[in-house]
């Protein structure tokens, strides 16, 4: 028998160092899937649009996001990334109370428009209290009043061809090493129009506070906190955004993350 | 002593052990899947805990407390009079978890994370393709699943091996007593214990862990509003999730043990050609009754 015994325990050896040298090496093997270029990471991205396709069929296109009570908004909307654009232009328009603030819809529409303060709050007001999803894991219900962006979008009249919309912003990202890079974001025609999108000026009964992103910030109910920008100024309504910053349709997604954010 | 070959008939004489026939026991399907699902899970585990990793802590109810405290699990790494540490706080138990949780890497060069460098995916900081990895090989599990239940229902194996029955419970406690003594019986079918490992993960685990998965999806949340019901809130969801990874390693860990105490080449054997050398006084075929659809006759 020791024929046998010796090879069993040959292969035994042999299974357990490749084991363990899989784990040791552990997932450094695997550093080159950072690399926003390699090939491989391509591949595994398609599973992204895989994932954007089956929750576009699955979810209908007016299906409302979770609405909470009053009671269970326990704390306040925790900021996170930018928390004051604190540009020179940003700051001046503070100062005055953002009456020197406007929205420009811009693109393909049939009529460039622009917004005050004071008219977005002049229109119909939609409030809902929400759960919002940091990609990081972390969520934080809290109330929202804006304006339906679907009001605004109506006035400015998209053109066929329209669809996405970009959202531009004050704030911008990286800084010390890296240069500063504006912040956007992108989104589908389905979310531009989704009854709880809002240009939300309001927050927990009070004004848009400067941290979570005075005077208007985006939301997008369905989908993760990177997809709802703050310090919105001018949302440009285009066919495709390869050709604005690093081509993925937002900051995030130029520096890796998934453009659809849904999950 | 030294040239019995495989299959050989024993001599008489002496303790040599008899051995039972020699049967096609796992399907291509059934093989498959397994692997697949071996190099999924790898990569769903590693790069989950570096999803976990960009923030570190477990909450139970729909939101995360900042303002109060509702976190079951939090690694964290804090200034002592020693200098920093890591801990890990578990239903307000603090453990200090230095080279492993919250704080690992050199003394030079500590790394204030969740879990260490050896545990994620990529081995530094970077959400981003954790979710890329962590998302392809979600679809790979949940094709490979679909495919398998498919399969399994057509074939018989899941009405043989996986479905539990009354009988399977009754012969239970037999079946936890001969794992105790290490015997094992090599059957066609698998055993009562076996059932139930492989019951809970396929019936309990897997479920759980996709579900609560789609939990923290935004966009599920909307589609299926009940699962935030179901699982009580979208944090609760991710604690779950993070939980049934633990029991999903548990498992693991007491297969491989299995596999090596049942006898590691036969079982890697039927892994992969699809054949078992079974106990003898094994039947060399199946009965009918459980080969040819996979439920039993009337």
């Amino acid at each position: 028998m020791a024929g046998p015994i010796l090879s069993r325990r040959r292969l035994l050896g042999l299974g357990a160092a490749t084991a363990s040298s899989l784990i040791l090496a552990g997932c450094s093997e695997f550093d080159f899937l950072g690399k926003r270029n390699d090939a491989v990471r391509d591949f595994l991205e398609r599973a992204n649009d895989l994932t954007y396709a089956v929750q576009r069929g699955l979810i209908g296109e007016q299906t409302l996001a979770r609405e909470y009570s009053e009671s269970e908004i326990r704390q306040g909307q925790r900021p996170n990334g930018s928390t004051n654009p604190g540009s020179d232009e940003y700051v001046g328009m503070l100062q005055n109370g953002f009456a020197d603030y406007r929205l420009r819809i811009k693109g393909l529409v049939e009529r460039e428009v622009e917004f005050s303060l004071a008219e977005l709050r002049n229109m119909p007001a939609r409030t809902q209290i929400t759960r919002h999803d940091c990609v990081e894991g972390w969520s934080c219900i809290a109330k929202w009043t804006g304006t339906p962006l679907g009001l605004v979008l109506d006035q400015a009249r998209l053109k066929p061809g329209a669809r996405f919309l970009v959202y531009h912003c004050y704030d911008a990202m990286g800084g010390g090493l890296s240069k500063p890079e504006p912040y956007y974001e992108s989104c589908d025609l389905i979310d531009a129009y989704h009854p709880q999108t809002i240009l939300a000026y309001g927050l927990n009964n009070e004004a848009l506070p400067v941290a979570n992103g005075a005077p208007i910030r985006v939301r997008i109910e369905r989908a993760l906190g990177y997809k709802q920008p703050k310090y919105v100024h001018t949302i440009e309504v285009v066919d495709s955004f390869a050709m604005i910053a690093g081509g993925q349709g937002g900051y995030w997604e130029d520096h890796g993350y998934d453009w659809y954010g849904g999950i | 002593m030294a040239s019995i070959s495989e299959g050989g008939t024993m001599p008489a004489a002496g303790p040599a052990k008899a051995k039972g026939p020699l049967i096609y026991r796992q399907s291509i399907f059934t093989r498959l899947t397994h692997w697949v699902w071996a190099i999924a899970l790898f990569f769903l585990l590693l790069s989950g805990l570096q999803i976990f990793n960009a923030h570190p802590a477990l909450y139970i109810g729909q939101e995360s407390g900042f303002a109060y405290d509702n976190a079951i699990l939090r690694m964290q790494a804090e200034n002592t009079p020693q200098g920093p540490r890591g801990f890990t706080t578990i239903l307000g138990q603090k453990f200090d978890t230095t080279g492993v949780f919250a704080m690992s890497g050199s003394a030079e060069r500590p790394a204030y994370r969740g879990f260490p460098a050896w545990a994620t995916i990529p081995s530094f900081q970077d959400l981003a393709t954790g979710r890329v990895v962590h998302f392809f090989f979600a679809w790979v599990l949940v094709g490979a699943l679909a495919i398998w239940a498919i399969a399994s229902l057509a074939n018989g194996h899941l009405w043989r091996d996986v479905i539990l029955k009354p009988r399977d419970l009754l012969e239970l406690p037999r079946d936890v007593v001969a794992h105790l003594k290490f015997r094992f019986k090599h059957g066609r079918s698998y055993g009562p214990l076996q059932k139930v490992a492989y019951f809970a993960v396929f019936f309990v685990l897997f479920p759980l862990i996709i579900l609560t998965g789609l939990t923290m999806s935004p966009g599920m949340d909307a589609a299926w509003p009940w699962l935030l019901d179901v699982f009580g809130g979208r944090q609760t969801a991710r604690t779950i999730h993070f939980t049934v990874m633990v029991l999903l390693v548990l498992f693991f860990l007491v297969h491989i043990v299995m596999v090596v105490l049942a006898g590691p080449i036969n079982e890697l054997r039927s892994m992969i050609t699809g054949y078992y050398r079974t106990s003898p006084g094994t039947e060399p075929s199946a009965s009918k009754e459980e080969t040819t659809n996979g439920w039993p006759h009337p």
